[in-house]
């Protein structure tokens, strides 16, 4: 149940973001300083969210392994400027391999 | 139109991660499905499920999924101008304004092209992504341990791969960094699902050093960023 809850207050806060972008009178929200703000927002989410969901050990500590390898490699393939779908398959066949060969 | 159907099998991809993540995370078929066809917005689900899966409370969870799906509202900010919908057409368009859709819709030269952009990469890519996360959770059973195959690697890499391009400048990469230590910090300290809450104060605290160096150095940022 409390799956759904999140579920549906994620998906109404979403939504209803979307709608509001579309809405509003262009200019309104165009402050500088605001659009700053929300261009650095998803900049720190994204990196935090990489950072953790990379070394956490699913009970609150940090642990190194496989998925750090394999979002090195993801992270030499975006240099190359490769695209996404490459992105994240390397991301997963580098760890999935790490793990086979026992890491 | 090419450049909708490329970004539309990427995501495909991307949904079947994130259906086998959504079902080894403990979510139901059901569940993993409202989502792509409700939420709609990759990142903000893939951290969702994260945040469940770890054990976050659910308003924590939905928080941290909101915060991300906030800069859909800046897309329709900049859409809005371009594809000028209709009243009745809005609340239809709303639910696809999407990172991938504005790139597309935002790249064409006209206004006509942009509304096609839109229209098909949004058609493309909510068929393709509902479709993989369906075949993502139900196949999620049959294909073992999803550790084994190393796909709690695609949510972070898919990160990192939408995280990437937003580092043009000093002030995203000290955000970035900022964020990542803040949320490392607090990981063993603050209970799941916080930590990422706490990285996000990394955006208005570099902003807010930024400001204040700006004004010393003569230039505010707001005006070197309307220069660029």
């Amino acid at each position: 149940m409390t799956t759904w809850i999140a579920i549906g207050l994620t998906a109404a806060g979403c939504y209803l973001a979307k709608l509001l972008g579309l809405s509003v009178p262009p200019g309104a929200l165009e402050r500088p300083l605001v659009r700053r703000l929300a261009a650095l927002l998803p900049v720190a989410l994204l990196a935090a969210l990489t950072a953790l969901q990379t070394v956490d050990d699913g009970n609150g500590a940090l642990v190194v392994d496989a998925r750090l390898a394999g979002l090195a490699a993801a992270g030499v393939v975006l240099l190359l400027r490769a695209p996404f779908l490459l992105v994240v398959a390397a991301g997963v066949l580098v760890t999935a391999g790490c793990r086979a060969i026992g890491g | 139109m090419r450049d909708s159907l490329g970004v539309g099998f990427a995501v495909g991809l991307s949904g079947f991660a994130f259906g086998v993540t959504a079902a080894s995370g403990g979510l139901s078929v059901a569940q993993a499905c409202a989502l792509s066809l409700l939420v709609f917005t990759g990142a903000s689900q893939f951290a969702l499920v994260g945040a469940l899966a770890a054990g976050g409370n659910p308003v924590t969870a939905a928080a941290g999924a909101f915060f991300l799906g906030v800069r859909n509202c800046f897309y329709g900010l900049r859409l809005s101008t371009v594809l000028r919908p209709s009243a009745r057409v809005r609340p239809l368009a709303a639910h696809w304004v999407i990172d991938e859709t504005s790139v597309v819709a935002l790249a064409q030269p006209t206004g006509a092209l942009a509304r096609l952009g839109f229209a098909v990469s949004g058609t493309t890519l909510f068929v393709c992504w509902n479709l993989t996360t369906l075949l993502g959770a139900l196949g999620a059973g049959s294909i073992g341990d999803p550790e084994a195959w190393g796909l709690d690697a695609a949510s972070p890499a898919v990160f990192l791969a939408l995280l990437a391009p937003m580092l043009h400048s000093t002030a995203e990469r000290a955000t970035a960094v900022l964020a990542v230590l803040l949320a490392l910090g607090c990981l063993p300290l603050l209970p799941a699902g916080v930590p990422v809450l706490v990285a996000a104060l990394a955006a208005p605290v570099v902003l807010l050093c930024a400001g204040r160096r700006g004004r010393g150095s003569g230039g505010s940022v707001e005006e070197t960023e309307v220069a660029r």
